[in-house]
């Protein structure tokens, strides 16, 4: 009777140990950080991203004359590279908000830029205009996850300062030019997005095992496994159809 | 030895748990909903209850907001947007008529004149038959759809200074913000709802929506008030096109632009006196 008693002791303790450090091992201090980098590609022929008719705001119009806009939904780079995909860790367990910039997201020339804003959760972010024309910036998050909003920006109008507090991949639109559609893809930790090369990397990753979630716009989401280890870089690429 | 009784609730226990994830996105449980029974409001004098509006909600309501509060009631079907709006999904907590700014719940009074107010150009009736009692229990019900009310209070209402005195400057200055701004996008330049961008509007569950046109005498959803006015483009129309223009249109400046806005409405206004004896006309901004 009572060895089954100590039996049991030893072995949740056995078990309250590995729990502590597998939890452990995610949380290491900052200075021996790595980081996730690798390439994401696109396979087979690029699709054609057909030209936007702004003619519905002259003032569009005239902004693109010299560089007329397209569409921004699959970017493929020279070398086969895919733009604009997000890359993040997998049920990040770190510290909350970890990327503390407070990047912008700016309505320039009848369009979004960046197109895809990746951000963590709580992140603070800004919206701002450069355009001579009303922009409305209407996201549309599902109202079960996040809380929605609509915000005039005619001319000259002041940032909007603004963040998200659940993971979601939220479609954002401009009603009054319905062309304008963009992406604030919400995460949990530490993220990136691709360059026009589709290279990128994640900084100020602990050392430890994850999972690599990749995304690209509407819903497609691919997973690698990495290990990091401490000061070094870990390699994962992708490849979208 | 577990009793089938238990047996029977860790079952129905298991499932809701691993369906709420599933449905959770796209819409709530009876049980998730059971959760918020002890939902109140306080309005008109009156603490609402949920048990107390169940008998009316499911008499008057149901039958376009559905059983489950998520708008798809019977005659549901039959509204096609943008002549015949859909019947509100009460679950997702998003609501046209605030005196809150945009992204926040309405408060309960909101809720209150909206159910009393009744909603011009939709098949929402104007429910004037009620007591003041039945009403604040209808709100009540109205909320426990969604769990927004629980994790979040309602906004701070914006404030509106008192109304000034209509004068011909205040007019004309009206109708450079409207031009500034660009309500004219939408609205178009003589308010008759044929601006620009008007034709390929949609609403946040993507059906079609028109705007609001000040020229066929019809009263805006949330109010026919000078107040109500003010109120409506100062926090928008949350779930709409309709954006906020708190951040770009100053409390004073906003007085003026009501005022041109009667000039443009059919109702009979001091502004719209006004105009017509000094012959303001909307300008055209675009050359
Ligand atoms: C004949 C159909 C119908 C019935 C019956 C009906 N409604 Fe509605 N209701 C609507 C429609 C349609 C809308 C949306 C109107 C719009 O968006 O323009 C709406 C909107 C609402 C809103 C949203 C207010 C806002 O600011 O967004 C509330 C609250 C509401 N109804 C409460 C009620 C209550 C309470 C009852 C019963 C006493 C009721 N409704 C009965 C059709 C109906
Ligand atoms: C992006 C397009 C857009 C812009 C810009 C816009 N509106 Fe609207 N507005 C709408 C739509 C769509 C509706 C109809 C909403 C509904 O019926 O639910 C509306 C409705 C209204 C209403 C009636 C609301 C009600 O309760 O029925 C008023 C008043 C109004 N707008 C005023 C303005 C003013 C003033 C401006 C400029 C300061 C403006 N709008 C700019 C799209 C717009």
């Amino acid at each position: 009777m009572k060895k089954a008693q100590n039996l049991v002791a030893i072995v949740s303790m056995l078990v309250l140990v590995c729990c502590g450090a597998l939890l452990l091992n995610q949380k290491v201090s900052a200075a021996g950080e790595g980081k996730i980098t690798g390439n994401v590609k696109f396979e087979g022929a690029a699709p054609h991203m057909r030209g936007i008719d702004m003619s519905k705001d002259p003032y569009c119009v005239k902004a693109t004359s010299a560089n007329p806009a397209h569409m921004e939904t699959t970017l493929v780079g020279s070398s086969g590279g895919l733009e604009n995909v997000v890359l993040y860790i997998d049920g990040w367990s770190g510290d909350a908000t970890v990327e503390k910039n407070v990047p912008i997201f700016d309505q320039k020339n009848c369009m979004y830029v960046p197109h895809v804003l990746p951000l963590d959760v709580n992140q603070t972010f800004k919206v701002t205009t450069s355009d001579n024309t009303a922009h409305n910036i209407h996201p549309l998050p599902n109202p079960m996850v996040n809380v929605g909003w609509n915000q005039s920006q005619p001319p000259g109008a002041p940032p909007i300062e603004k963040s998200w507090k659940n993971p979601e991949a939220i479609r954002v639109q401009c009603n009054i030019h319905p062309w304008m559609q963009g992406w604030f893809v919400v995460v949990k930790g530490p993220y990136a997005v691709s360059d026009s090369s589709g290279n990128y990397t994640i900084n100020n990753v602990p050392p430890g095992s994850y999972t690599v979630k990749a995304w690209h716009e509407p819903d497609q989401t691919q997973t690698q496994k990495v290990t990091v280890s401490a000061g070094q870089a870990a390699t994962a690429s992708f490849s979208f159809k | 030895m577990r009793t089938g009784l238990q047996k029977w609730m860790l079952a129905v226990g298991a499932a809701a748990f691993f369906m709420l994830p599933l449905t959770s996105r796209a819409q709530l449980t009876t049980l998730d909903i059971a959760s918020r029974d002890n939902m109140q409001s306080h309005v008109a004098g009156h603490t609402g209850h949920v048990d107390d509006g169940k008998d009316d909600y499911h008499r008057y309501c149901e039958g376009c907001h559905g059983d489950m509060g998520d708008g798809n009631g019977e005659v549901a079907q039959w509204l096609q947007p943008p002549m015949w709006p859909k019947p509100r999904n009460f679950q997702l907590g998003v609501f046209k008529c605030r005196s809150t700014p945009t992204g926040t719940l309405p408060t309960d009074d909101d809720l209150f004149d909206a159910i009393t107010r009744g909603f011009d150009r939709s098949a929402m009736p104007i429910w004037s038959v009620f007591t003041k009692y039945q009403l604040a229990n209808l709100v009540a019900y109205v909320k426990h759809f969604s769990p927004r009310f629980v994790s979040e209070k309602p906004g701070t209402p914006i404030t509106i200074p008192p109304e000034p005195e209509v004068t011909p400057e205040r007019i004309k200055n009206g109708r450079e913000v409207f031009n500034r701004v660009q309500c004219w996008k939408c609205h178009g330049v003589q308010g008759m709802a044929n601006g620009p961008s008007a034709s390929t509007l949609q609403d946040d569950l993507g059906f079609p929506i028109a705007p609001f046109n000040f020229t066929d005498g019809t009263r805006p959803k949330c109010g026919d008030t000078d107040q109500d006015i003010y109120r409506i483009f100062m926090t928008g129309l949350d779930g709409t096109p309709m954006p906020s223009f708190a951040d770009n249109i100053k409390p004073d400046e906003a007085w003026d632009l009501v005022f041109y806005l009667r000039t443009l409405m059919k109702q009979p206004s001091k502004a719209k006196e006004i105009a017509k004896t000094l012959n303001l006309k909307p300008v055209n901004p675009n050359p």
